[in-house]
């Protein structure tokens, strides 16, 4: 399982929603989701990914709270460290 | 035949000792992918078809796991992605029948068949989704039955676990669509097994065809059905029965 700091973080992050479709020059901290075109099953992935790469569950309780690039990257980098 | 251009992966079919499941498990084998064979309790049978399959050439691992327990996917996904990488074929087969009149229908039987029939089934598609979802491949073929789309007295647990299992399968199929994941269930009608012993000579008269299917017949739609030629099947229900609800 990766071990990860913030910039580590959002480099993934920012790959996976590229993968997802979102374009990458409009991937930024203070990016929603809804401005991404990132719908809740690419979230679902999101949360997969994450979880299998650095052992953070993002829950949907989680995800209400999650609306934007940062929040996420935010959310890992926090419970990656614990 | 091995379809050609599609991810590298292997098939998961629950309750493939025997009947509809070691048919679809040996076709499955025939078009070329490595088949996690589970079983609850036929180990026997389960390793017949393993034996069958490996002598035609083809990869297949025989796993036990009761798939009503709530971590039977932890049993059965591990061994067949380390082996033969992600499962991108599941089907979901195992499947039980209690029967009685519901107004004598005991809770038992009742949890009995949906939890086996219909919860087992979307804990097993929750878990292949994750392989599948990230393949951006996968077929999901839920053997459903004609009893869930008409009434068949004596089986209201059966009939509403299959009518589930029937609605879970057209609103996955459409969360899951846009990661080329389909999802499709295959209703059969009266095919010869032992799960439909009993219960036969009074339907064959109201079959058009005046015969049981056969485990083959069903296993050739599902193998349809998990093919890329059905790339743009999704979220439907194949019925296989000899015309009876036509």
């Amino acid at each position: 399982m990766a071990t990860a700091n913030k910039d580590q973080i959002e480099e993934r992050v920012t790959e996976a929603l590229v993968s997802f479709g979102a374009d990458k020059d409009q991937v930024k901290r203070e990016a929603d989701w809804e401005s991404l075109d990132v719908d809740s099953l690419d979230l679902v992935e999101l949360s997969q990914i994450v979880e299998e790469e650095y052992g953070v569950q993002m829950k949907e309780e989680d995800m209400k709270e999650i609306k934007t690039v940062g929040d996420s990257i935010d959310f890992i980098a926090e419970r990656a460290k614990s | 035949m091995a379809d050609a251009g599609r991810p590298a992966g292997c098939a998961l079919v629950t309750g493939a000792s025997r009947g509809i499941g070691a048919a679809i498990a040996r076709g499955l084998a025939e078009d070329g992918w490595a088949v996690g064979v589970n079983y609850r309790s036929d180990s026997d049978g389960a390793e017949a078809v393993v034996g069958q399959l490996e002598e035609g050439g083809g990869q297949a691992l025989a796993l036990q796991a009761d798939v009503s327990d709530p971590g039977a996917a932890d049993a059965l996904f591990p061994p067949l992605e380390e082996r033969f990488g992600p499962v991108l074929v599941l089907v979901n087969n195992a499947g039980m029948r209690v029967d009685g009149l519901a107004p004598q229908m005991e809770d038992d039987a009742w949890d009995k068949v949906l939890e086996t029939n219909l919860t087992a089934p979307f804990r097993i598609t929750r878990r292949a989704l994750k392989g599948m979802m990230k393949a951006r491949f996968g077929r999901i073929v839920n053997i459903a039955s004609i009893v869930g789309q008409r009434a068949n007295p004596g089986q209201a647990n059966y009939a509403a676990s299959k009518a589930g299992l029937i609605a879970f399968t057209s609103t996955v199929a459409a969360e899951v669509a846009r990661r080329s994941v389909t999802v499709n269930s295959v209703a059969p009608g009266l095919v010869d097994t032992e799960l439909t012993e009993g219960i036969g000579d009074e339907l064959l008269r109201a079959i058009p065809a005046r015969r049981a299917g056969t485990p083959e017949e069903i296993a050739a739609c599902v193998r349809f059905l998990a093919s890329e030629a059905a790339s743009y099947v999704n979220g439907t229900t194949l019925t296989v029965d000899g015309g009876m609800t036509a």
